[in-house]
């Protein structure tokens, strides 16, 4: 067998190894979308956005601009009168007829230079009839309200997707199991309460940039910082008339994404553009203000929620309304109402359950998917309802939650049975870790400190179908190249989908490049890097295209030395049988083959792995109880626990520390895994501290860093232990499961649960500013 | 716009350039010079993903003029391995998976950089002050604070091909 080389890493699965994409990123050379060069013949494009949130457009007069030298051309929504949308189609390239947010685009604008563009855009004449607007998404639920969409029922819509027209209601999910009536009465506690959460912004460090190339020979290109270069193909070609197979999209390094940079916002604007200027490349980058307001924002939520348990602690029913402010276009926010409808109760086994769960139309940037999907947003209330029923009936927090806690083999809310995971032993670990039941004195008399804490569930929400495929490639020397259409958005997908296609061909980790960027005239398909899907669904697809290679390799080996491929296998890059003993390097025969006797002819050739992944077993759920065979293809779960200490004088809460666990199934590379728990952990507590502001026009007030902070380095908190469970998800390669979104889902929650520890005060709503907390304590004291 | 002819160190080369009165030093090293390892995250001096050093002081280049640059030295992320050689803060950075994105990174070492130069020892506290005013939003800063520290702690290079062990 062959020896282990030196310096060089074999079995990587399970080793936390360096990330492939360090060097580039540490010296300055990764290239990102705002990198790229395009010569003297790159023109730039500016957005004219809609100073109103709902209004009529009367007039647009783009003659002054197009007398500006440099202006290369004006589009409007006039020239594009197909809709693009994910699962609903609805949202127009640029406003026609009607604006529906502050900061819609409603004409772009070419120049050569990015200021001529600026200053064209400042010339174009827009009259408008101002309309009234929908903001809080109750309100815009009532058959009342000012509709934002009259067309609602004429747009086309996925088949699980149920808009309901003539009113603001653009998905409504219903969840009907057991009687919830009947249930009441065995209550011997029962919470309810509302809640509310505010828009939130991504805020990758990268924003937006995106340049479209429309040749005259109707090839058609979009270079962008990109989660779904798929799904933008797919959106652009159906909205642009675009064959499929003409349009490309290129995706470098993404400098961040949440989710941000998924489905599609700005990026068609550029395509749209580059058609009136054909030949050359249109380059639309966001400003820091256009990144708030003019991509994506977390939908805003208004959940009314009640729960009752039993006397013994048992959860016994639940219903709860959930209205999620979905902005004036919907782009994936259906399906977060959706998913926050399916995965209602939270993890948690409750026997009778009415949901409802609704995407609300309102004049507001376009509400869409961040970290967490709809979960970080109705955990925070389940979250807080659980403790203060444990507290009712008398019942530790932690207790309460292991008794109540979703476990495997569950008939969960949607009837479906809960694949394995072991929730308790993540409550277990955070609990230990957080000194869970010790009370320590806080540093100064005027403070307070807490602990809290909060258990999390998540599906990835999907069509039941989403894709992935992976190509595995020999070179002569037996390095390897990995060809995916996943991305790595820093959560280290390359250098995880590396590990993988290492250990399944039995080569040194080192061995394996990533064919980066992603191009879908290149590279295979995938659907989109969302749901912490990439780790399952992509590693999949790459230990298929693996194991399809060395299959190949094995074949001709065996043929050579006269053996059957079984008794052979591959390590350190070398075939070995286990039978005779003999040895063979893969270099040069994984691509030149082997010769026969004599060299009487040769026997295979260049090594190609081809390998795929769909999930092929989720099931349809009845539109009317929410109920089905199966639902999602499987949750990850995991808990948080938070101490924290709070300044009664100014409001201030200082987070002490935060303990987190997850059932990843399989660590593939454990410090990567770390560093994603750690970094989930901070952008958690920022997100409690975060909310846009809108004047009562629908103006954005604060979209700045200065006005809308997220955490410094002055802010994390004290310690972070991270830890996690490896119960083995069945179709997860070696057994692995995604945890980068579920890494924020219960910080929030917990951070509060910790803040009544401390003050005996309930939060609500977010944002937590030290304002709101400051004025909590005095109003509970005053009321002493 | 009238334009001014400036020379300059980035670097340590030498450079003469022409430069229009509005042009801020970022456009200058991304769009005259090609160094895009400084990167644009908000032109508004507010997230550090700019971050370069003008006379070893760090400075968000989105918010000075070219022509302030006028006779003065520029080190630029590119500027910390010319030879391909990683210096050992960029070795710890990788060592501590102190990388994520990698958007805010080039800002994030220029900063702790200048912060090692004039004070090689820095406390957390200290390192954590260095850093505010610069954002990331991937890695908790955590690991950025540790593959500091581990600097700060050896005073030697640090070894890049050291793997951090599973936890």
């Amino acid at each position: 067998m062959a020896a282990s080389k030196s310096g060089l890493t074999s079995e990587p699965v399970g080793k936390s190894v360096p990330r492939v994409d360090a060097w580039e990123k540490v010296t300055g050379s990764a290239v990102y979308a705002d990198d790229m060069q395009f010569g003297p013949g790159l023109y730039y494009g500016r957005l004219v956005r809609s100073p109103h949130a709902h209004a009529l457009i009367r007039s647009i007069d783009a003659s002054k601009a197009l007398a500006l030298p440099g202006v290369k051309a004006v589009v409007t929504g006039q020239d594009f009168p197909k809709n693009i949308g994910l699962y609903l189609v609805d949202r127009p390239i640029f406003a026609r007829d009607r604006v529906r947010y502050v900061g819609e685009p409603v004409a772009g604008v070419v120049a050569r230079s990015e200021e001529m563009a600026e200053e064209a855009a400042q010339l174009v004449e827009v009259e408008y009839e101002v309309l009234t607007a929908v903001f809080d998404p109750v309100q815009g639920a009532q058959p009342d309200a000012p509709l934002l969409h009259p067309d609602l029922g004429d747009y086309q819509v996925a088949n699980f997707i149920f808009p309901q027209p003539g009113s603001n209601v653009s998905e409504h999910f219903k969840l009907r199991r057991g009687d919830v009536e009947t249930a009441w009465s065995q209550c011997a506690a029962i919470v309810q309460q509302r809640f509310r959460l505010p828009q939130i912004q991504h805020v990758p460090i990268e924003p937006h940039v995106a340049v479209g190339l429309w040749e005259a020979s109707g090839q058609v290109t979009l270079w962008t910082c990109s989660q779904s270069p798929f799904a933008q193909r797919d959106l652009m070609a159906l909205s642009l008339d675009i064959p499929h197979g003409n349009l490309r999209v290129v995706s470098p390094y993404v400098g961040g994404g949440f989710g941000g940079k998924a489905g599609i916002s700005m990026e068609v604007c550029a395509v749209a553009m580059a058609r009136a200027v054909k030949g050359h490349p249109v380059k639309l980058r966001m400003t820091r203000e256009e990144e708030f307001i003019g991509t994506t924002v977390r939908q805003s939520l208004v959940a009314d929620t009640k729960i009752g348990c039993d006397a013994g602690g048992n959860l016994l029913a639940m219903e709860t309304s959930y209205y999620f402010g979905g902005g004036a276009y919907t782009d994936y926010g259906v399906n977060i109402a959706r998913a926050a409808g399916y995965s209602c109760t939270g993890p948690y086994y409750i026997p009778n359950v009415k949901g409802d769960s609704y995407c609300v139309y309102t004049n507001q940037p376009i509400g869409s998917a961040m970290r967490g999907f709809g979960m970080p947003e109705i955990h925070w209330g389940i979250e807080q309802i659980m403790d203060q029923l444990a507290e009712q009936i008398g019942m530790d927090r932690a207790e309460f939650r292991r008794r109540n806690c979703v476990k495997s083999g569950d008939k969960i809310l949607t009837g479906m049975e809960m694949p394995p995971i072991d929730l308790v032993a993540c409550i277990d670990q955070v609990t230990d870790a957080i000194g869970w039941g010790e009370v320590e004195a806080p540093s100064a008399p005027h403070k307070k400190r807490g602990k809290g804490l909060a258990i999390m569930w998540k599906a990835p929400a999907m069509p039941p179908n989403p894709g992935s495929a992976a190509i595995v490639r020999f070179n002569e020397d037996a390095t390897v190249n990995v060809s995916i259409g996943a991305q790595d958005l820093g959560q280290g997908a390359f250098t995880v989908l590396a590990q993988m296609a290492a250990e399944a061909l039995g080569v040194p980790f080192e061995w394996v490049r990533v064919s980066v960027p992603v191009d879908t005239k290149y590279s295979p398909y995938e659907w989109q890097t969302v749901a912490s899907r990439i780790t399952w669904s992509t590693g999949n697809a790459v230990r298929a295209a693996a194991l399809d290679a060395r299959r190949q390799i094995l074949e001709v080996v065996a043929d050579h030395w006269s053996e059957t491929p079984e008794d052979l296998d591959i390590k350190d890059g070398t075939v070995f049988s286990y039978r005779s003993e003999e040895e063979l390097p893969l270099q040069g025969m994984v691509i030149y083959g082997l010769p026969n006797e004599n060299f009487e002819g040769w026997k295979g050739g260049p090594i190609v792995g081809e390998g795929k992944f769909m999930p092929t077993y989720v099931t349809n759920l009845d539109a009317e109880t929410g109920q089905g065979t199966r639902a999602v293809v499987h949750y990850t779960v995991g808990a948080q626990a938070i101490e924290l200490e709070v300044d009664t004088e100014t409001g201030e809460i200082e987070v002490l520390a935060i303990a987190s666990s997850y059932d990843v199934g399989k660590a593939i590379n454990p410090d990567l895994i770390m560093t994603q728990i750690e970094g989930g952990a901070v952008h958690g507590m920022s997100s409690a501290y975060e909310g846009l502001k809108f004047d009562e026009k629908g103006r954005p007030l604060n979209p700045n860093l200065v006005d809308y902070r997220i955490a410094t380095a002055m802010d994390i908190p004290g310690e972070i232990h991270g830890s996690f469970v490896e119960t083995p998800l069945e179709d997860g390669p070696w057994g692995a499961r995604g945890v980068g979104e579920h890494v924020m889902v219960p910080t929030a929650p917990a951070m509060a649960n910790a803040l009544y520890d401390a003050l005996g005060i309930r939060f609500h709503d977010l944002p937590l500013s030290a304002e709101t907390v400051y004025l909590a304590v005095q109003e509970a004291q005053g009321a002493e | 716009m009238a334009t001014h002819s400036i020379t300059l160190t980035v670097n340590g080369a030498q450079e003469r350039l022409d430069v229009p009165s509005n042009m801020t030093l970022l456009q200058l090293l991304r769009e005259q010079l090609g160094l895009t390892g400084t990167k644009n995250g908000c032109e508004a001096g507010e997230c550090g993903a700019c971050t370069v050093l003008v006379g070893g002081e760090p400075v968000n280049s989105c918010m000075m003029l070219a022509v302030e640059a006028d006779g003065q030295e520029i080190l630029t992320v590119e500027g910390l391995a010319p030879e391909g050689q990683l210096s050992p803060l960029q070795a710890a950075f990788v060592k501590h998976n102190a990388v994520q994105c990698g958007y805010c990174t080039p800002g994030m070492l220029m900063t702790a950089h200048a912060l090692l130069q004039r004070n090689p020892h820095p406390s957390e506290q200290e390192i954590k002050e260095a850093l505010v005013g610069n954002l990331c939003r991937c890695t908790g800063y955590v690991r950025i604070i540790d593959a500091i520290e581990d600097v700060a702690g050896q005073g030697t290079e640090a070894q890049s091909s050291e793997v951090r062990g599973g936890e």
